[in-house]
Formats: C-alpha cells, structure tokens, sequence
C-alpha cells in the first residue's frame, strides 16, 4: 500500500504573535513557523502503518522554512521518500485552497491509496487542507481520526466524537483521513539521527506551476482579542486565598 | 441567490448539539444584515422532533435510512444538490467532527468560498473568527457569492437559538445514496466512568499542573470536602492519570456546575469552551497570566500544593 | 540486521572513544561499589556494575530491551567510588542513554525536553528572545553584550533556569546585585545564549549538545571579555570541561569561586547580619565532578552571623538533589518508578542537621528543594536558599 503524509508548517506559538502595519495580517518578522501538530501526528500514524503492515511511506511538504527538517526527520523515522514541493511560496498569501490544490497534482503522480493529514491547522481560515484535498483528488474524506487500521484494500479509521465517543468508520480506497492522534504521540529522533539521515537522503524536489491562489478570504482586519473582565484576584498567602475561597463558597451557595 | 442563512443542524444519537442552537442564533444575528430569514437543514431518519424547539423560519429536513447515522459521503451527497438548488446567502456548519468534515469538501465540489472558526458576526455582516489558538481574531468580508461558514462557540448563547414554537417542517427529497464510499461499522462507547461529570454542580478540576498521578489524591479530597468530584484537562487524561470519562474539553465533555475549580489549568481554546456555561468558575494556577484567568470569576496566582491543606481544613471546618 | 556482537563492540569502542580514560572499562573489577552507592541502583534492572557485566557476557541486547537506566541522575557518585577509575558517568551511564535514545527509548517528558532545547535553546520551551526579560528591575542596568557593543572583564553566563524560572530568578537578580556591589564589569548574552547542553549530553543526546555548544561558541566569538563565570554547575562542567574537545576554550570560573577570590573586597560590603544555622548542600557537578568544595562555604562563613553546620552527607558523598542527567525532565517518570524523590532524601537530612537554613548553588536545586520541602512533614521549617541570595542579603 503507498501511503502519503501531507504536512504544512505554521506559525509558533511560543513566540508572541503580532499584526503587521496592514493589519490585516500576521506580522511575519519574527514568526517562527514549526510543524502543524496534527501533521506530525499524521506523519507518525503513517510510519505506524509501514510498521505494521510494511507500506510504502512518502512525506511531502512545502517549500517553506523548516520543510528540511521535517522532511529529513520524516527519513530517520522511516519514511522511504521525501518530497518538497517547490513553488514561490514564501512572501506569497498561500490559503488552503492553493495549498490543496498543489498537493493535488502531485499526489495524482504519486497514485497514493492512503492520504494522512492534520484535521486542522491553527492557521486554518478557509477551511483545512485535508478535506479540500480529497474533493481536488475526487477521494472520501473521514477527519478527526485517532486510529487506523488497514484491511485489504480497505481502511477502518476510529474517529473521535465530543465526550469521548468513538466511530468505527470503513473507508474505500483510495481515501484521504484527518489525523486529530496518532496511535502514538510523535516519536523522538536522535539529532544524530537526523544528521546522518541529512547525509544519506535526497529530498527529492517536484517545482509546481504557478500555484493557483483562488479561495482566499478577504480579511478586513485581524486583531488581538480583549482581554474580557479578567478574574477578581485574590492575593495574600495560602491561609488568606484559603480564606477567602471558603467566603466565596459560602457566597454562592456552595458551603 | 436568495438572502436565507442556512444552518446545518449538527446531531448525534437523538440529540441536537449545543453549537447547533448557537449557530441559529448567529445566523439570525446576520440576517439583520442581509435580510432572508434563518433556515435549519436537518439530515436523519426520523428526527424531525429535533427541532420543535428550534429558532428558525422553516426547517429543510431530509429524511433517508441511510442517514440515520454520519457519514461523511451521505452528508455530503444530501447537501450538495440543496445548495447547488436553492443557492442561500450563507450556510452554517458547526467546527466538529461532523460540520468539518463536511464544510470543506462541500466548498471545493461547488467552488464556493468557505469562512472557518466563525465565532460572531459584525454589525456590519462580517463573520469574525478566531484562530491561532485563540490569540488572534479575524474579522473577514462576506463574499458575493453563497458563502459556507463554519462555526465555534462563544459568541452567542444556546438558548437564543430557541424557540418555544417549532418551525414548519418542509420535507426534501433525498438524493441517491447508494455507492457511498465511507460507511459506519460501529460505535464505540467511552469507558463508564463511575461519576457523570457533566451532571456534577461541583467540579474540582486538575490539569497540567497536577504534576503525576499520585497528587490527583488531593483534588479528590478537596472534591469529597466540598461534595463535588474531579474532572481533567486533556494532558491528565492523555498520560492516563484519568479516565476519557472524566476529561472536560471539546473532545470531552461540556460541562456547566455551580462551581468550577481549576487546579493548574492553562485554559486553553479547547478548554474554556467547554466550560463557558459555568456558573462561576474560580482558577489557581502559578502563572497569572494563563489564559483561565481571563474566563475565571475569581483567581489566584498560587501554588495549588500550598494551598491544599490549608483549603481542605477550612472546608472542613466551615461545614462543621 | 545487527548482531549483539557488532553492537557490544561498537558500544565498547563508542565508550573507549567518547571518554578519556574509556579504557578503564575493561578492567572492572565487579566489586559492586558503583551499583552499591547509586541512589537508585536498588531499582535498576542493570545498576553500573551489572551493565558492565551484561556487556561482557555478550547480552547487551537485554539491556537495551530495559528502561531503568533513565533512573540515573548523573550524580557522579558511582565515578568518585570506582577503584577501577573507570568513568562510569560520563562513559558507561551516558553511552548507554544514547544507545536507548538512538533506539527510540526514551520517556516522553524526556522528549519535549530535548526538542524544546534543540528548537528554543532551552529545555522549557520558553521564547529566545525572553531569555534576559529577568533583567527587567535591576539597578543599575545589566549589560547585554549584543546591545552594548563593547568588551566586558566578565560575561556572565547565566542558564536556562536563572533566566526563566521565576524562583531561580531572585538568585538571579542577587547575583547581579552582588557583582554590581563589587564594581564588577560584566554582561550576558541575553537572547544569543543557548543552554550549555551538558544535561542534554548526559541524558544521552550527543549531537543536540554538539548543536547547543556550537551555538554557544559562535556567540562568545562574537564578543571581547576575559573570562566567564557561570550560575550553573552544569554550565561550568561543560564550558571547562566539555567545550574545549570541540574548539570551545575559554578561562571558566563557577560564580562561588569568582567570588570568593574576591574575599578581601566582598567582606567589607557584608554587612548586615543573617542570624542562622546554614547547612550548604554540594551540588554533584561543583563537588563531586569538579572539586570545588571549600570556596562556597567560605563565601557562607564570611557572612556575619552565620553558622556552617554539616549535613550527614557532605562533600565527596554528597547527595544528589536529583535534576542532573536528565532528572530535571524525567519527574514523572522517575516518581512513578520510585514514589520517593532524592530531594526529599536530602532536605530530611538537613533537617536532622538543626540548620535553619539550606544553601544551594546550582538552580536546579533552589526548585526541587522548595517542592520537597512543602510535602515533607515539618518541612515548612527549613528555608532554601542560593548562596547568591544570602550574600545580597548581607549586602543589603
């Protein structure tokens, strides 16, 4: 079975997250942009699934700042091709839409049976990569998926509902899935690792046409959230907090 | 094109999800706007009960066997052709593991232009969002053109989204929906927890924080103190310190008691809106500036294992 | 598919080659005292002298397959007691860790530990560019050299925890306000300094610290100062000790052996009097590893009104507060296995010592020694301190 993992990186963050002059948009000078979480999940779920049935793993990613690294760990971990998707992507307002769509064409060469993506991105405005993906790819859809199990020619894939519900999905192939989870988290690579997989894989680099950026929202203006009425703070030692917990539990009721 | 924002009734199991009365009560907020009245599109089999209590002008329901359950092919499918049809202002779907699966196909088979992380609409008709795990909002243009928005709590209140009199009922004829490609095997129930967090008036609730499972003891004592019980954020449950039945959170459950009391919880996106709806919330944790502190009624940037003792004695004591 | 046979081999010659002295693992006596004096050898499946023997009969495999080596703290003990003067910590321990790591073994928080540190330059996953935000409140300004733009006699280099943790950071500040109240010309790195790896390295990550270090060396090149001091231990130990295998040399001092060269200066400043019974604590990478012993408690003496009374271990067989090798990440993990934490061991036994107060001089223990006291019983009587702390508290 040939499995693809999708990933896209997004900003970090760890650092502080500010609006640029236009103020319609993340100020991009000090953003640093790291691995989409569920996409790292994705890319585990993938290895997971070589593990245990011996599939074939290919990873690819954008040309953007730290798609290498990724990519390279991808190769530690077990993934048997990498590939970066060369476009003028930096400088650009690449929305999902674009994104999925130049995923599209690449993946119709690669004649994946299993996509795994994140469910979501937190940069996510016009919708998430996956499911656009596999509407372009003319391929079902199941997100939020926090298990898979592939069974000749069919995947059944565990998706998560809200107070801890599951459903057991079956998928025909080829499909795409959201990954909410892997079966386990990420796993950690040695950076000795990573360095020798540096020197002994090539990325290979697939140049994209012009990307197609239809689909984009038109931001009016993008803006910090009010902090709301913050909470009443109480001050004072662990005696006088104590204290005046046991005032307020008495207020409303509770003691 | 006609000015009616639709809303996709997000249900499961016989029940109408919180997001869906939310999502009426958004959509009528943007039909002051746009004009159009607020339409409810309900999918199911025998569920048109769900919406007695739902505020809409008319409800577009399509009944079918096979869409007694999800499934995101069948959905999908059922929408497709209702949309294309009938052309609506704007379609709402909730953020979730049914509306997202649903949205973004939906928006690349019909080319129609697609909002996600909704939240509340301008004065204006300008959905606004919030992204970047809560840090940053977005407030976009309403394209020309039918517009498909997915939502998320905290802009509008369930209960503005009822009504005390049920909506007509026009019924759709379903379309073909055989050869679907993804099928429902089977559900599986979340591990019978011996408590209902959701049912609890008071909640004491530990997060990262906590620090490894054995401290969880003393949540419980102060829990037992107070006559309440312990719920988690989802790093507690993750490490299996709890159990899923008692983890608070979107992939959790909602909760609402008189009193919720976090013990070193951050209170991320995730977190907060599950339990917006308590009646007051009370935060401890060490850094004062953890997003709980701005959802909480009261605070206290304090160690949780200094107070501990001290807090159990007093409860203790007040109740004599 | 690799036999056991390439594997021991290549374990030998990776210890043979990654230590000065690596050679002396061939003559282990298996005399025990290694896996005797541990603190967690009774519950290693493979404590020291076990692993040496599971590598000579051939069945390194097993021990890979185990994961209590992550119970080692890196205390040093085992080295200080090896008659064999085998470099059991930072050969045998550490290569074992970096088999394990290199095999994908390792506990979770362990992990975010050392991602954080590879992608942030600290293992809390704190912001680089919050690193000198300490600085904030002291009087006058401290220097950061990438602001300043000219040479210092001193650059400081402060650590991972003095910069983010907020309890370290009032050692912190009263270090700064101490070499301030002695006219000292120093500044710090701020956002340019990475951590100095050494527990990263010890916790089996060789080419993260080989990142880290490197990091570092570029950001000391890019600037003029005579020496270094370090808050850290750990720091010290690798800046002395490690950095120069990798082209890294520079005239390193800990901030107590600074200081109390400076003895003649620093005494006349010390004037206001702290009444107490102080017992200090050896932290394992200033006593153990490198020897320094009396210059801290010189420091302490020198304070009026201070009276140094010794725990039941002290000096060379000290005991460790738990946070070296990757302990600091390992809590939860460690907990689980033991349900009893170093740092309570050793803050029981300065209780027992009548002091009033326990000095530290490393900032990993400043927190594990404050989190032991508050759930030992009788605890809340013992107050922690850096020694920083207490010299500014002397200063006034």
């Amino acid at each position: 079975m040939n499995i693809v993992a999708i990933f896209n990186l997004v900003p970090d963050l760890v650092e502080e997250l500010e609006i640029d002059q236009s103020g319609t948009a993340l100020n991009m000078d000090f953003l640093r942009l790291i691995i989409n979480e569920f996409d790292d999940h994705a890319i585990e779920q993938a290895i997971l699934l070589k593990e245990r049935s011996g599939a074939r793993v290919s990873v690819v990613g954008p040309s953007i700042d730290g798609a290498d690294d990724v990519l390279y760990t991808a190769a530690s971990k077990g993934a048997d091709q990498v590939i970066k998707l060369t476009a003028d992507f930096q400088g650009k307002k690449v929305n999902n839409h674009a994104m999925a769509r130049a995923f599209a064409s690449t993946l119709k060469e690669l004649q994946a049976d299993l996509i795994l993506t994140g469910v979501q991105a937190n940069t996510d405005l016009d919708g998430s990569i996956g499911p656009l993906l596999a509407e372009y790819l003319g391929m079902p859809y199941v997100g939020y998926v926090s298990g898979v199990n592939a069974v000749d020619g069919k995947v059944v894939a565990r998706k998560e509902y809200p107070g801890g519900l599951v459903a057991e999905m079956e998928i025909k192939l080829p499909a795409v899935l959201g990954i909410q989870a892997a079966e386990q988290p990420p796993r950690y690579v040695a950076v000795t690792k990573v360095r020798q997989a540096m020197k002994t894989t090539t990325i290979e680099e697939r140049l994209l046409a012009e990307p197609d950026l239809s689909g984009d929202v038109c931001i009016h203006r993008m803006f910090k959230p009010e902090v709301g009425t913050r909470a009443e703070m109480i001050e004072g030692s662990a005696d006088e907090v104590a204290a005046r917990l046991v005032g307020i539990f008495k207020e409303i009721g509770v003691l | 094109m006609n000015q009616d924002i639709y809303v996709v009734i997000e249900h499961l199991r016989g029940q109408a999800a919180d997001i869906s009365y939310i999502m009426l009560a958004g959509a009528r907020a943007l039909t002051q706007k746009t004009g159009g009245e607020v339409v409810a599109v309900l999918l199911g089999h025998d569920v048109q009960s769900l919406a007695d209590n739902m505020a809409a002008g008319k409800v577009l329901y399509v009944d079918h066997p096979t869409l007694t359950e999800f499934t995101s092919d069948a959905y999908q499918k059922a929408l497709a052709g209702l949309i294309r049809e009938r052309e609506p202002r704007a379609v709402l779907f909730a953020s979730s593991s049914i509306g997202a699966d649903v949205s973004s196909v939906l928006s690349a088979r019909l080319n129609l232009p697609l909002i996600s992380s909704c939240q509340s609409f301008s004065a204006d008709g300008r959905p606004i969002s919030q992204i970047c795990g809560g840090k940053i909002m977005v407030e976009s243009d309403l394209p020309e053109a039918t517009t498909l928005l997915t939502m998320i709590p905290g802009g509008y209140k369930p209960e503005e989204g009822q009504s005390g009199r049920a909506p007509e009922i026009i019924k759709m004829e379903a379309p073909a929906l055989d050869d679907l490609r993804v099928t429902l095997k089977q559900y599986i129930e979340p591990e019978a927890g011996d408590v209902d967090i959701s049912k609890e008036p008071i909640l004491v609730s530990v997060g990262r924080g906590i620090q490894n499972q054995d401290n969880i003891t003393l949540a419980e004592e102060l829990a037992r103190a107070l006559g309440g019980a312990v719920s988690a954020s989802r790093p507690v449950v993750d490490q299996g310190w709890m159990s899923t039945s008692r983890l608070v959170g979107k992939s959790g459950k909602k909760v609402k008691p008189k009193v919720y009391i976090t013990l070193g919880i951050s209170g991320a996106p995730e977190h907060a809106e599950a339990i917006m709806d308590s009646e007051t919330i009370i935060a401890i944790n060490t850094d004062p500036a953890a997003p709980i502190f701005d959802i909480a009624r009261y605070g206290a940037a304090i160690d949780m294992f200094d107070l501990f003792d001290v807090l159990i004695a007093k409860v203790k004591e007040a109740k004599g | 598919m690799v036999t056991t046979e390439a594997v021991v081999h290549s374990f030998y010659d990776k210890v043979l080659a990654a230590t000065p002295h690596g050679e002396q693992l061939r003559v282990c006596l298996e005399c025990g005292n290694c896996s005797g004096i541990c603190p967690f050898g009774y519950l290693m499946t493979y404590p020291p002298s076990r692993l040496i023997a599971m590598l000579r009969a051939d069945r390194f495999n097993k021990v890979l397959e185990t994961d209590t080596v992550w119970m080692c703290v890196s205390c040093f003990a085992c080295t200080a007691v090896c008659p064999s003067k085998i470099p059991l910590t930072f050969g045998l321990m550490t290569s074992v860790k970096e088999e394990l790591l290199l095999a994908g073994n390792v506990p979770a928080e362990l992990q975010t530990a050392l991602a954080n540190s590879q992608r942030y330059g600290n293992p809390q996953g704190e912001s680089p560019r919050k690193r000198a935000d300490w600085v904030k409140d002291v009087n006058p300004q401290v220097t950061i050299m990438a602001q300043a733009r000219r040479p210092v006699d001193v650059l400081w280099f402060v650590g991972d925890y003095a910069s983010y943790h907020p309890r370290v950071q009032s050692a912190t500040k009263a270090l700064a306000r101490v070499l301030n109240a002695l006219g000292v010309d120093f500044g710090i790195l701020g956002p340019d300094e990475s951590s100095d790896g050494d527990s990263q390295r010890l916790a089996g990550e060789r080419g993260l610290f080989e990142i880290l270090a490197e990091k570092n060396g570029k950001a000391f090149s890019k600037y003029q100062f005579n020496k270094i001091i370090t808050t850290d231990p750990h720091a010290y130990n690798a800046i002395k000790n490690e950095y120069p295998q990798l082209g890294i040399s520079y005239p390193v001092q800990h901030y107590t052996e600074y200081l109390i060269e400076r003895l003649d200066q620093l005494k006349p400043l010390l004037k206001r009097e702290v009444k107490a019974k102080v017992t200090y604590h050896d932290p394992c990478y200033l006593g153990r590893a490198n020897g320094i012993f009396d210059q801290p408690r010189a420091l302490l003496e020198a304070i009026p009104g201070v009276e140094l009374v010794e725990m039941a271990h002290n000096h060379t067989n000290s005991l460790c507060c738990g946070g070296g090798g990757g302990g600091m990440w390992l809590d939860g993990f460690q907990w689980e296995k033991a349900h009893v934490r170093m740092s309570e061991w050793r803050v029981r036994e300065a209780m027992t010592s009548g002091a009033n107060i326990l000095a530290v001089a490393c900032p990993y223990e400043t927190p594990r020694f404050e989190d032991a006291v508050k759930s030992l019983n009788g605890g809340r009587q013992l107050i922690v301190k850096d020694i920083a702390e207490l010299l500014a508290e002397a200063i006034g």
